[in-house]
């Protein structure tokens, strides 16, 4: 089969699969946020960490459990990860730095995932396993609990009540993350996956030299590292290890995994608000994004102008053979797309209008369908502002799903479109400005730059994936990174948070003919108009000095 | 209300303001200069940023002149100036208007009665005071030739009122105590008669001052949708200040640092100064709409609450059927022909002055070619008015030999008369009299005494409440808009349903008492409706203030003026459409004019940022897509066209952009393609074309 032939195949397939599964697990997702009943499970939960799982909280109260439990999320991890040392599994690797376990404790609450050491020459198996990869779940599930308050918002009338953290959080965790992940291991692990808790294995090669081959429980936590859109790898190689993705079937499933979740929420949206055609609409912005991001990269790798390349026939520098371009293409743009940031490429060695493609992906604010529940509660928020925009056009005052979209829920919108690209564009500005963090850079010119500015871009918008080619081992460097990645990910969810408890509070207003319609093609159009020019174009000015000014010739 | 008025407004018709004259400008531009005080901008966010940009630039150019750098700064201030213009231009048209009210406002001396004043009171002791002397609850006694003190309420006597000062109409209008026509408005002048009146506002908070406020926007607070869009832009135009102060960083790591001026400019260009400039003077328009139609608003949140209405309560009588029963059909009986009756129906109506009697001598002469003759042309005859106790009218004729009388009137008494005077009704009369009630019409019978000859009757006249033309329409396009319309009458469900289906309304309220319509105002806000109504009595004073849009009728009393949030001076219930379209209208403006500005930044991109950095990195000459000449042509161009618009744009900010009624989806689709893909598109051209310009310009090329 030819490989274009086979690259179209798996993308069309992985549309198939994403559409087969919206409904239901959309529709499961939406029974598991609105059910009244407890499992015994996790009534016992509630008791042991002492909360009350029929009573609801404010949208305040909401914030306060979601901060405190990723104060406490962060202060765990990092206690973990500096006494490894003296704990089981910890296959003689000494304690994490300081600056390197604030980082990485930041990364993994803020489901980002951002990697400044490599898991196989750093990490304990037990760190990797109860301090990595339970932060895979809950930041995962904290991501959706957001998301259920500010539906609940939309939902509701005349309340001042959002939700009850604590049982979203349980319950997503329990009743989807873990059965999920526990019977996709065992698919991993049955196509090839390594699976175990050795330490490496000293080995000399037929040619007499020494090689190290780690083990380790990977497929167990490579499941949750996709489907909870987190991304943080067992090895530095990420996915392009022949140990955490093994074969193209693998690949193909990982980004199955990746998209899976972010890509049935609006189905969980569009249940919960009573009205599916709302859901459709936010999906097929979101999946209008996804295949235009992953045409185009496509596009650039297949198109590259370089000599070497020419000949090659595509850039297939820093991309695994057994996944070729388009298998490479097409995890690049979704994990880009979702804030997963896991890789099976390098993606310094995308061709520069590629990587372009890869950096703008994250500057969208990872909304289309961008991490798990982040995603959908951050396109909501743009499809505020659409509403409100539009919403004008069509002679009244703004009001999206029955609720009106005045100074109060404006100025939230308003807080959580600024507060990304701020904190992208102060760290860049602030890191290009120091001579001394310059140095970071391994390349000159406008790739130098690409670099910096995709380490701030993935960091703030909570994907974790890395341009490489940046050292940020430094204390400067992870310290900023691990602030940038807190910032980027808990300010927007007070502004979410606040907004979904000023929406719980309005009366709704009916329907008429004179209200603006928020499922037809028109709006798609109009909300996919907002999230390009809005948010992408503000990025323009740095990306005509990074990508556009290396891939334009 | 007049025919004429009737045509007028139910003509397919667009919403509009008067046009602007550019002497307005000139006029408007020394208020410009004035409002580039700090203190004064910093209310409008955006154009703060720019005017502090201005300063930026205006530093940098005396430092390291330059051709480009003062070009580009004096066209910075302009766009700065463009947008104080737009606010000073609306502003200015409602001080001409202040400025008129004022004159009308004269130092009147009142004649206040001494001590408590009693209802009857003969002759009570007055004594003079200054009118602004007068306090809640004063009796004052006007007469004739003398200019009513303050606002107040007739507690005794009538009189005849003009009130031009306020409503711009020269006829003068009755108002009497008791009613729903006791209230008076200081600076109006009595014609006739004696009355005494009842103070109910505090000087300096009259009517009259009120509007002056309200026409010179001095008592112009931000509405809610305002504010909410100020944020918006507001956080757009920080977002744009970050994305220009971190470029400079990385563009020195590119070996391309930037001056400040042309970092400014980058600023300028992104950040929605458009809509940012003209937001406050749409604002303004919108009330000075209003105003040009006669409605006073109370305050701009009023305005925009009408763009929301969802459910309209409408008056029968006056807004949906014509203030009288009016004469629709003759229905001859006996086999009498009805050119015959027609003929008798309007001679018997000639001496009719009443609404319907009119009605009848019109109906005459449209259907049956009758001329209507004055009482003069026909000699010999004997008019007969009517009177409350015959409840007939008609003429005693005397012809060749003979003489011939006509009665019209209520049926019960002209069957009387025809029986006195020997003849009899029959069935038929009856069947037809009740066929006519029973539609809710008011049949008036006709008949004929020849001499020598029994009377007789020739047939029956058919008043019917007659249905505004073009109302059904109206409706229809509410309707579209998602309004619904509630007729709100006094008569009987029978009646009243005739109408309802005639008219087309979507619901109505028989047999309303004021207590009716306050339930049915608060069942629909508790649906999440937004209610507007009209009314003019006391006792609809309560249902206006409930109402989210309550529009007081000017002839009303002053609880009802005080309760509504808005004034309509011609007391035209009608209007209550036009309002709601005027606040659509107004939304739409700002929403149109957000898309437009944020569409705009797409070109300016494309202008900017390769002149930029074309020269360290020359891969990014393929974004200078318009081809436009060198860089420091095309930053001035993007400068240039970013200030022309705001000027261009001024007309439609003060008139409001095209509005026709139809559906949300239409209205969408209509507004994104003309200010949305017009937004994205005008400024590609509109740039190039400067730039052919600009080009030649010694220093830019």
């Amino acid at each position: 089969m030819n490989p274009t032939l086979a690259g179209f195949l798996q993308a069309l397939a992985l549309v198939a699969a994403l559409a087969l599964s919206h409904r239901p697990l959309g529709d499961y997702l939406a029974h598991t946020l609105t059910s009244a009943k407890h499992l015994r499970v996790e009534r016992g939960v509630y008791r042991l960490i002492g909360v009350n799982g029929d009573s609801e909280q404010t949208w305040s109260s909401y914030l306060r459990s979601v901060l405190a439990f990723s104060a406490v999320s962060v202060l765990f991890l990092y206690a973990f990860l500096r006494l490894q040392n003296h704990l089981w599994l910890s296959l003689g690797f000494p304690a994490v730095k300081p600056a390197t376990a604030w980082n990485t404790a930041a990364s993994f609450v803020t489901n980002t995932n951002w990697q400044s050491y490599s898991g196989e020459s750093a990490m304990g198996h037990l760190v990797q396993m109860a301090g990595l990869a339970v932060q895979n779940f809950l930041s995962a599930a904290v991501g959706i609990a957001v998301l259920a308050a500010l539906i609940r918002g939309f939902r509701r009338n005349l309340t001042d009540r959002v939700g009850n953290f604590w049982v979203d959080l349980v319950r997503v965790t329990w009743r989807v993350l873990l059965p999920a992940s526990v019977v996709l291991a065992i698919v991993f692990v049955a196509a090839g996956m390594v699976e175990n808790l050795h330490a490496a294995a000293q080995v000399t090669t037929l040619s007499g030299g020494g090689q190290s081959i780690p083990g380790g429980p990977v497929a167990s936590q490579e499941v949750i590292k996709e489907l909870g859109t987190n991304g943080g790898g067992f090895y530095n190689a990420n996915s392009a290890h022949p140990f955490e993705n093994p074969n193209p079937l693998t690949n193909w499933l990982e980004v199955y995994l990746l998209l899976v979740i972010s890509f049935s929420l609006p189905r969980t949206f569009g249940t919960m608000v009573g009205d599916h055609r709302q859901g459709y609409a936010i999906v097929a912005v979101m999946a209008l994004f996804w295949v235009a991001s992953a045409a185009l990269l496509t596009y650039f790798e297949w198109q590259h102008s370089g000599t070497a390349l020419q000949a090659a026939g595509a850039a297939t520098e820093g991309k695994e053979v057994r996944f070729g371009i388009a298998g490479s293409a097409l995890f690049a743009s979704s994990t880009t797309l979702t804030s997963t940031g896991a890789v099976n490429a390098a993606h310094d060695s995308l061709t520069p209008l590629g990587g372009g493609v890869a950096v703008f992906d994250m500057m969208l604010g990872e909304i289309a369908p961008g991490g798990t529940g982040s995603g959908l509660y951050g396109m909501l928020v743009l499809a505020v502002v659409a509403v409100f925009v539009a919403g004008l056009m069509v002679g009244r005052t703004p009001e999206y799903l029955g609720k009106k979209l005045g100074g109060r829920e404006i100025k939230f919108a308003s807080l959580y479109i600024l507060t990304t690209p701020a904190v992208v564009l102060i760290g860049t500005g602030v890191a290009m400005t120091f001579r001394s963090e310059r140095a970071a850079i391994l390349n000159s010119g406008p790739h130098g730059f690409s670099e910096v500015l995709y380490a701030f871009t993935s960091c703030a918008n909570n994907n974790g994936s890395a341009f490489a080619g940046l050292t940020v081992t430094s204390t400067w460097w992870n310290t900023a990174l691990g602030l940038v990645m807190l910032f980027g990910r808990l300010l927007p969810m007070v502004f979410v948070l606040a907004l979904a408890g000023s929406l719980a509070q309005q009366h709704p207003v009916p329907v008429t003919a004179g209200t603006l319609p928020t499922h037809r093609p028109l709006f798609v159009g109009m909300l996919s108009g907002v999230v390009l020019i809005v948010v992408g174009l503000t990025y323009f000015p740095a990306l005509a000095l990074g990508p556009l000014a290396e891939g334009l010739h | 209300m007049s025919t004429h008025q009737a045509n007028e407004l139910y003509e397919p018709h667009r919403v509009s303001g008067g046009l602007l004259d550019p002497r307005q400008l000139l006029a408007a531009f020394p208020d410009a200069i004035r409002k580039l005080d700090p203190r004064v901008m910093v209310r409008h966010p955006v154009m703060f940023v720019v005017e502090v940009g201005s300063l930026l630039t205006t530093y940098s150019a005396i430092r390291h002149s330059s051709a480009f750098a003062w070009v580009i700064t004096v066209w910075l201030w302009l766009t700065v100036v463009f947008a104080n213009l737009a606010e000073a231009v609306a502003e200015g048209r409602g001080k001409a208007q202040a400025e008129t009210l004022r004159r009308t406002r004269t130092e009147a001396v009142a004649r206040r009665v001494v001590g408590d004043w009693r209802p009857g009171a003969v002759r009570p002791t007055e004594e003079e005071v200054p009118a602004a002397e007068l306090r809640l609850g004063d009796h004052v006694v006007v007469e004739a030739g003398e200019l009513i003190p303050g606002d107040g309420d007739v507690v005794e006597g009538a009189a005849s009122v003009d009130e031009s000062a306020i409503t711009g109409e020269s006829a003068p209008v009755i108002r009497e105590s008791g009613g729903d026509r006791s209230a008076v408005t200081g600076g109006t002048r009595v014609l006739s008669d004696r009355i005494v009146v009842k103070i109910t506002s505090k000087p300096g908070e009259t009517f009259i001052d009120r509007m002056i406020a309200l026409v010179e926007g001095a008592a112009r607070q931000k509405t809610p949708n305002e504010i909410a869009l100020n944020i918006l832009l507001a956080a757009l135009t920080i977002v744009f200040l970050l994305a220009v102060v971190t470029l400079q960083p990385m563009a020195a790591y590119a070996g391309a640092e930037q001056t400040i001026v042309v970092l400014v400019a980058l600023l300028v260009a992104l950040i929605p100064t458009t809509i940012g400039a003209l937001l406050s003077a749409i604002g303004i328009a919108g009330m000075d709409r209003l105003v040009q139609r006669n409605v006073l608003a109370m305050s701009g949140r009023a305005v925009e609450a009408a763009g929301d209405v969802s459910t309209l309560l409408l008056d029968k009588t006056g807004t949906i059927t014509f203030g009288n029963r009016q004469a629709a059909e003759f229905t001859p009986v006996g086999g009498t022909d009805v050119n015959l009756l027609a003929d008798a129906a309007q001679l018997s109506s000639l001496a009719d002055e009443t609404p319907e009697g009119r009605s009848i001598v019109v109906l005459a002469k449209e259907k049956y070619g009758l001329r209507a003759r004055a009482q003069h042309e026909i000699g010999h005859a004997q008019w007969i008015e009517f009177t409350a106790q015959t409840r007939m009218s008609g003429a005693d004729l005397s012809e060749d030999g003979g003489s011939r009388q006509i009665r019209k009137g209520a049926a019960g008494s002209v069957v009387g008369w025809v029986e006195e005077n020997g003849g009899q009704a029959g069935p038929e009369v009856a069947a037809v009299v009740e066929g006519i009630s029973s539609a809710g019409g008011t049949p008036l019978v006709v008949a004929v005494h020849q001499s020598g000859e029994p009377a007789r009757v020739l047939g029956v006249i058919h008043l019917k409440d007659v249905v505004k033309h073009g109302i059904r329409e109206r409706f229809e396009d509410l309707r579209t808009m998602g309004i619904r319309t509630v007729m709100i009458t006094g008569d009987n469900p029978l009646t009243a349903r005739a109408i309802a289906d005639e008219a087309g309304v979507d619901d109505f309220l028989a047999e309303a008492t004021p207590e009716d319509k306050m339930a049915l105002i608060r069942q629909e806000q508790g649906g999440g409706k937004l209610v507007a109504m009209t009314g003019d009595g006391t006792n609809d004073a309560p249902a206006l203030a409930q109402a989210d849009v309550g529009v007081a009728m000017n002839t009303g009393t002053s609880a009802a003026k005080e309760a509504g949030n808005m004034v309509d001076l011609d007391s035209n219930p009608t209007k209550l459409i036009e309002i709601v379209e005027i606040g659509k209208q107004l939304l739409i403006t700002r929403g149109a004019l957000t898309t437009f500005s944020i569409a705009n930044d797409v070109a300016k991109y494309f202008a900017i940022i390769p002149a930029m950095f074309a020269s360290v990195y020359p891969g990014l000459r393929h974004l200078n897509i318009m081809a436009l000449h060198s860089p420091r042509s095309a930053i001035t161009s993007a400068i240039v066209f970013n200030a022309l618009i705001i000027v261009g744009l001024i007309p439609l900010a003060l008139r409001g952009v095209r509005y026709k009624p139809s559906s949300a989806s239409d209205l969408l689709r209509r507004n994104l393609t003309v200010y949305g893909a017009g937004g994205l598109v005008l400024p590609f051209v509109g740039i190039k074309l400067i730039d052919l310009v600009v080009q030649f310009i010694p220093g830019l090329h």
